[in-house]
């Protein structure tokens, strides 16, 4: 019995030959490379099922020419199909090279459970499942919460350990360093308020109430909003990013064993500067907002400075600038605590440095969000 | 392996190369041949610019002087498509494996052969599970490369510098981290790469056990005098050196 089954690009071939009664010679001529299309192991198990008789695989590579993984991966899955088949794999006739990487491709067996199985889990058990992690993360979130309170009155009291520079530094990296990013986010919010305000105004001639609008939207709200939300996107990000790649490279742990609370030593510097710093870019925040208006009413509206500044100045309260310095303290805790607690969650790897900066970036703006809506109710119900 | 088996060819041969960072040289003048099928040692002490070494060998760091020649083949002069051409040639084993972390092991393997090679999705899966066996992996394609220990990112790590049949292999302190029996193990597994595929293997490192167990080639870098001070075989340079120093490295400061 033949038979032949050449290849299209004709460089390597596979052809059988049954020299004795219960051996299948396999001929492997030309160059059995990757780059080639390689016949398939099939060929192989239709000539042994075609024939019962056979019992024993037998190769010869005299006209072989090259070979690479292509040739040692054809051969694998003829082995596995034989041993499934109970038929003897004869070697011999196999260069030197591929018999010894042959060998080592089946010395380690695949170790028993090191596979992973693709479970279909139900629609319930994964809604379970998700609803527990949920929960855990809650209860993760609240202990970090709870942990980084007793830090803060260890602060108080003087007893937290931590290092003065690097507080210093912080401060440095979330307070003056963000002042051009927060000139130019402010500047352009007055203007926008300012602009959409004067279309309206102008209507019914008050052109002048832009100083109102705008002095009144920056101060008690939108200032504190914005440097908000440029701390999240810029320090919130930073602080993830720093101490899930200290988790990766196992500093935290290094911390630890040394009896050093990382909370201390990373969490409370981090949430100091950011406390002390946010009021302070707030009232820069707000300043910059109604020089935003201003530029728009002397510029368009034809108000001058000393008259728009008055008007200002006769719009605002203490209480609008307490209650925007109030949410701007806020929100420095909740960016200092979203960014440190993704970064302590931080896995090993580096993707996820990634999704910790991400995930502490989306936490803190929904924070800021809800903050300022419960806020501005509460403010509202109780008439300040 | 037999002297008579030994081809007196050279694969790569650094000429005159001068590194530096900056102003700062890390080693000057050297001049050595990697013949093909050699398993050729770059030693030396902590420090003296082994690896900064293997960085020029292999094409990411641009030399102060001098040229890495593959064949005649000079890499630093050489078109944007015949460095690729050379580069793809090579596979290395970096220290600590750098696997990908954001892909399982069998996507780490698969991404070579996706990028360079028109095999289908099963053929690759095929491959990449093939790889993983040869070093001793079978079954774990699906993990991730922060699931599995240091010693196990580390093969997988050669198994994914084995994914195209890459003519040479950098291997960059294989041993480091493993625990002995594991480095002996790893040893071995090289020793078998090159009598099968025939590769020629340079490998980075100062562990004297490697050094004599697989080496047939080498060259020691002095940290103090900044530049090479011999090249050859390390059990001879063991017999026949005089240099103190290198005397010293070879036999952990006794000699």
């Amino acid at each position: 019995m033949e038979a032949e089954i050449k290849n299209t690009s004709e460089s390597c071939e596979l052809s059988f030959d049954r020299p004795a009664g219960d051996t299948l010679l396999v001929r492997l001529k030309g160059s059995w490379t990757i780059e080639q299309k390689l016949p398939s192991d099939e060929e192989v198990g239709r000539q042994v099922e075609a024939d019962p008789a056979i019992k024993q695989i037998a190769f010869d590579a005299g006209g072989l020419s090259g070979w690479d993984s292509g040739l040692l991966s054809f051969l694998t899955k003829i082995i596995n199909q034989c041993s499934a088949k109970n038929i003897s794999v004869n070697q011999e006739g196999l260069p030197e090279g591929i018999r010894k990487l042959v060998q080592l491709a089946f010395a380690v067996p695949e170790r028993k459970g090191a596979r992973k199985e693709a479970l279909r889990e139900s629609l319930l058990s994964r809604i379970g499942a998700s609803s527990i992690a949920a929960g855990q993360s809650s209860l993760d979130t609240f202990n970090f919460i709870g942990e980084a309170s007793v830090v803060f009155l260890k602060f108080l009291v003087g007893k937290a350990h931590y290092q003065r520079s690097d507080l210093i530094l912080t401060i440095q990296q979330c307070g003056v360093q963000a002042l051009p990013i927060v000139s130019l986010i402010s500047v352009l919010v007055g203007l926008i308020l300012a602009f959409v305000g004067a279309v309206q105004l102008m209507m019914f001639g008050a052109q002048i109430f832009v100083a109102n609008l705008v002095g009144i939207a920056m101060v008690r709200v939108m200032g504190a909003v914005m440097v908000g939300i440029i701390m999240a996107g810029r320090t919130g990000a930073a602080f993830a990013a720093q101490i899930g790649t200290m988790q990766v490279n196992e500093e935290i742990d290094a911390l630890q064993t040394l009896g050093i609370s990382p909370m201390e030593f990373l969490v409370l510097p981090r949430m100091l500067a950011l406390i002390l710093m946010m009021p302070l870019l707030c009232v820069y925040a707000d300043l910059m907002g109604v020089l935003g208006g201003l530029i728009v009413g002397v510029g368009m509206l034809d108000l001058n400075i000393t008259q728009y500044l008055d008007q200002t100045r006769a719009a605002l309260n203490l209480s609008s600038f307490f209650i925007g310095l109030f949410q701007a303290e806020v929100f420095g805790v909740l960016v200092a605590l979203a960014g440190c607690l993704r970064g302590m969650q931080c896995g090993r790897s580096a993707s996820s440095v990634g999704d910790a900066a991400t995930s502490a970036v989306v936490t803190s703006i929904v924070c800021i969000i809800l903050a300022t809506a419960l806020i501005t109710v509460v403010t509202n119900v109780l008439g300040i | 392996m037999s002297e008579s088996e030994t081809n007196k060819e050279p694969h790569i041969t650094v000429k005159d190369l001068t590194m530096a960072y900056g102003s700062f040289v890390v080693q000057h003048d050297l001049n050595f041949e990697v013949n093909r099928s050699d398993i050729f040692i770059i030693m030396g002490g902590s420090g003296c610019g082994k690896s900064t070494l293997m960085r020029h060998m292999v094409g990411l760091k641009s030399p102060a002087k001098g040229q890495v020649l593959y064949e005649d083949v000079n890499f630093w002069e050489a078109g944007p498509e015949q460095r690729d051409l050379i580069m793809k040639n090579i596979g290395i084993l970096y220290q600590s494996g750098a696997l990908w972390s954001s892909m399982t092991l069998a996507e780490n393997i698969a991404l070579p052969l996706a990028e360079y090679t028109d095999l289908t999705p099963g053929q690759i899966r095929e491959i990449a599970s093939l790889k993983l066996a040869l070093v001793g992996l079978a079954g774990f394609e699906d993990y991730y490369p922060s699931e599995i220990s240091g010693g196990m990112c580390k093969r997988a790590g050669l198994a994914r510098a084995l994914a195209l049949d890459p003519d040479i292999l950098f291997f960059d302190e294989p041993s480091a981290g493993l625990d002995p029996i594991s480095a002996s193990l790893l040893d071995d597994l090289i020793l078998e790469l090159r009598e099968s595929l025939g590769s020629t293997i340079v490998v980075v490192t100062h562990e004297l056990a490697s050094i004599f167990a697989i080496g047939n080639n080498s060259v020691f870098l002095d940290a103090n005098k900044k530049t090479m001070t011999a090249t050859g075989d390390p059990k001879k340079l063991l017999e026949e050196t005089k240099d103190p120093e290198l005397r010293k490295f070879l036999t952990r400061g006794k000699g």
